[in-house]
């Protein structure tokens, strides 16, 4: 601030003027800052972070999904060199035979049961915390779609290795949809495209699980995180201070405040 | 606690009935496994207790509705006052950005319904219609003993492969008489679709497989079986050798296929639902019903929850 020497300042500038030039434009840089440099309690806790935690899980889903999208063949036809179903040749492909495939394969396999169990933990924190209350409603209702949708992930992935477990677990699953009063029927004739699982299955499984629900979950996720931007993080039920007290003036918010350390807001223009 | 902080502003009083309902419903539940008796009070006791905390919770904002003045006071206000002449109230007035912006609208949304609409009817309709079907043809009659039955595994739709292998349970009945056919000697099979009707798992027959005596007819592979039961392995199903359900989760007896004769050979047709089978065998009396998903119900006050079904409307 005071004793700045007169290259930190030109470092400075050629660092900060980049960022200002584009925030001027399009206030990412004001954007990226209301998103991360937030205020909190005081006093929040460690599981308060099963949020974070359910959301790196799922970008590794993401990304060793769209890596094993590039090995798998969603087709029930036989490979006429393996005498087995191509699906099942390309898992076993990628399993046995590509390099790191049974890395990826595995991490995407196990990694869905990691993101449903955290994000059954997230509810569970949310719920007793009470954080669901007023004023944050609808990130607990988007919360709830986010947990159907991310069932419904784990539903269609299931069938697409195509053995007799993902065949008769999935047999099952839509016979199970099946049984529900009035649509049902037709919401499994629907998923299954006809009476029983046949051809066309597993290639409309494969499309909703790698181009609708992940479509629908990033949506649903991206409101989740600006609601929870917008309205922060709840204390927790122990805090010591009164929810929603009069906060100090946080510093003056433009677009280089706090970047760099010392807080040089508006420095050298 | 401040009560203008904001983390308060609707909370309702405390209330009881929130108690009574959760055990209306507890009990409406347990009356599903129970008795219709329980079911029924447990229903009251929550519609009761649920209508009184509704209530209870909506008290404050009901509290708030203004009293509202019986109109026909401010009627004979009026009539009594002479009418203000109507010219001067400003008329409506329909401007061209007005216009615009609903046509715009409009026109928007018949663009999207006409890109959009054959786009979810490919999505949705294959499913529904022109449903491939073919007969299967399960080879000569005389590979069929009397009186006990053999597994049949035959391909669906043979164009489809692997993925259209079905497998029925059929058992030669001998010949009896066909009254519609004027009395005369017909073979009478009983063929059982092996998809369980609880979920559509494989059920498996209650007894030994002949391996030995296997047999491959025109890519239909047959397998006598002693068997006077069938069960189910994922949920543990239980049927008769009627099929019809003796222990477990299915709601109503194993499906069946139709059949027919042609040129000595046996012929499966369409599958069909059976609520049950009283009798055995040729004399059997089957309650039949269009085909439905594994797990609903064709029969009796369950079926209401089903009224129509695809296999109804698509055959």
């Amino acid at each position: 601030m005071a004793k700045k020497s007169k290259r930190g300042t030109l470092v400075e500038t050629a660092v900060l003027a980049p960022l200002d030039w584009v925030d001027e434009r399009t206030a990412a840089v004001r954007g990226t800052k209301w998103f991360l440099f937030r205020n909190v309690p005081r006093d929040v806790a460690w599981s308060q972070t099963l949020g974070s935690a359910t959301l790196t899980a799922f970008i590794v889903q993401t990304i060793t999904g769209v890596i094993l999208a590039m090995y798998y063949e969603p087709s029930s036809s036989i490979n006429p060199t393996t005498g087995k179903p191509v699906a099942y040749s390309s898992i076993e492909a990628i399993t046995n035979d590509l390099t790191l495939g049974w890395l990826v394969r595995g991490t995407h396999r196990w990694g869905a049961s990691v993101f449903i169990i955290l994000l059954f933990l997230h509810m569970g924190r949310v719920f007793l915390f009470g954080a669901y209350k007023y004023p944050r409603e609808l990130t607990w209702i988007t919360g709830v779609l986010l947990m159907v949708t991310g069932m419904l992930l784990g539903f269609t992935g299931y069938l697409l290795p195509w053995d007799q477990t993902a065949y008769w677990a999935t047999v099952v699953g839509i016979n199970l949809n099946g049984t529900a009063p009035f649509l049902g029927p037709w919401l499994a004739q629907f998923l299954a495209t006809g009476p029983e699982i046949g051809a066309e299955t597993l290639a409309k499984w494969y499309s909703l699980h790698m181009l609708v629900l992940p479509g629908a979950i990033m949506g649903l996720i991206f409101v989740h995180i600006y609601l929870v931007t917008r309205l922060g993080v709840v204390s927790p039920p122990w805090a010591a201070e009164r929810a929603g007290r009069e906060r100090a003036e946080a510093a003056p918010a433009g677009a280089r405040a706090g970047l760099v350390r010392g807080g040089t807001s508006g420095g050298s223009k | 606690m401040s009560e203008t902080g904001h983390d308060n502003p609707h909370a309702p009083g405390p209330s009881l009935w929130p108690i009574g309902f959760a055990i209306g419903v507890a009990c409406l539940l347990l009356g599903l496994v129970l008795s219709w008796i329980i079911a029924a009070i447990g229903a009251v006791l929550a519609v009761v207790f649920g209508l009184l905390w509704a209530r209870d919770v909506t008290r404050e904002v009901r509290g708030e509705v203004p009293e509202i003045e019986p109109e026909s006071r401010a009627m004979a206000d009026e009539a009594a006052v002479p009418a203000e002449p109507t010219a001067a109230a400003p008329l409506p007035t329909y401007t061209r950005s007005r216009f615009l912006e609903a046509s715009t609208l409009g026109i928007g949304a018949a663009i999207g319904a006409v890109v959009t609409l054959p786009v979810l009817g490919f999505m949705v309709l294959p499913s529904f219609t022109n449903l491939e079907e073919q007969d299967a043809d399960l080879g000569p009659l005389e590979n069929f003993p009397k009186g006990r039955y053999m597994i049949a595994s035959y391909l669906a739709l043979p164009k489809a492969g692997e993925v259209s292998r079905r497998t029925v349970f059929v058992r030669y009945n001998g010949l009896v008489e066909n009254p519609a056919s004027q009395g005369r000697q017909e073979p009478s099979f009983t063929i059982l679709y092996s998809r369980c009707v609880h979920l559509g798992c494989p059920v498996q027959p209650n007894g030994p497989i002949d391996e030995a005596a296997k047999k491959d007819v025109n890519g239909v592979e047959l397998r006598p079986v002693l068997a006077q039961s069938f069960g189910c392995p994922c949920h543990g199903g239980l049927y008769d050798a009627e099929g019809n359900r003796r222990a477990g989760p299915p709601v109503r007896s194993m499906d069946r296929a139709e059949y027919s004769i042609k040129n000595g050979r046996l012929v499966l047709g369409q599958l069909y639902a059976v609520g049950n089978v009283s009798g055995t065998g040729a004399n059997a009396m089957i309650s039949r019903y269009p085909w439905s998903t594994p797990g609903t119900h064709v029969d009796g006050i369950e079926a209401w929850l089903y009224p129509i079904v695809p296999s109804q409307v698509t055959g």
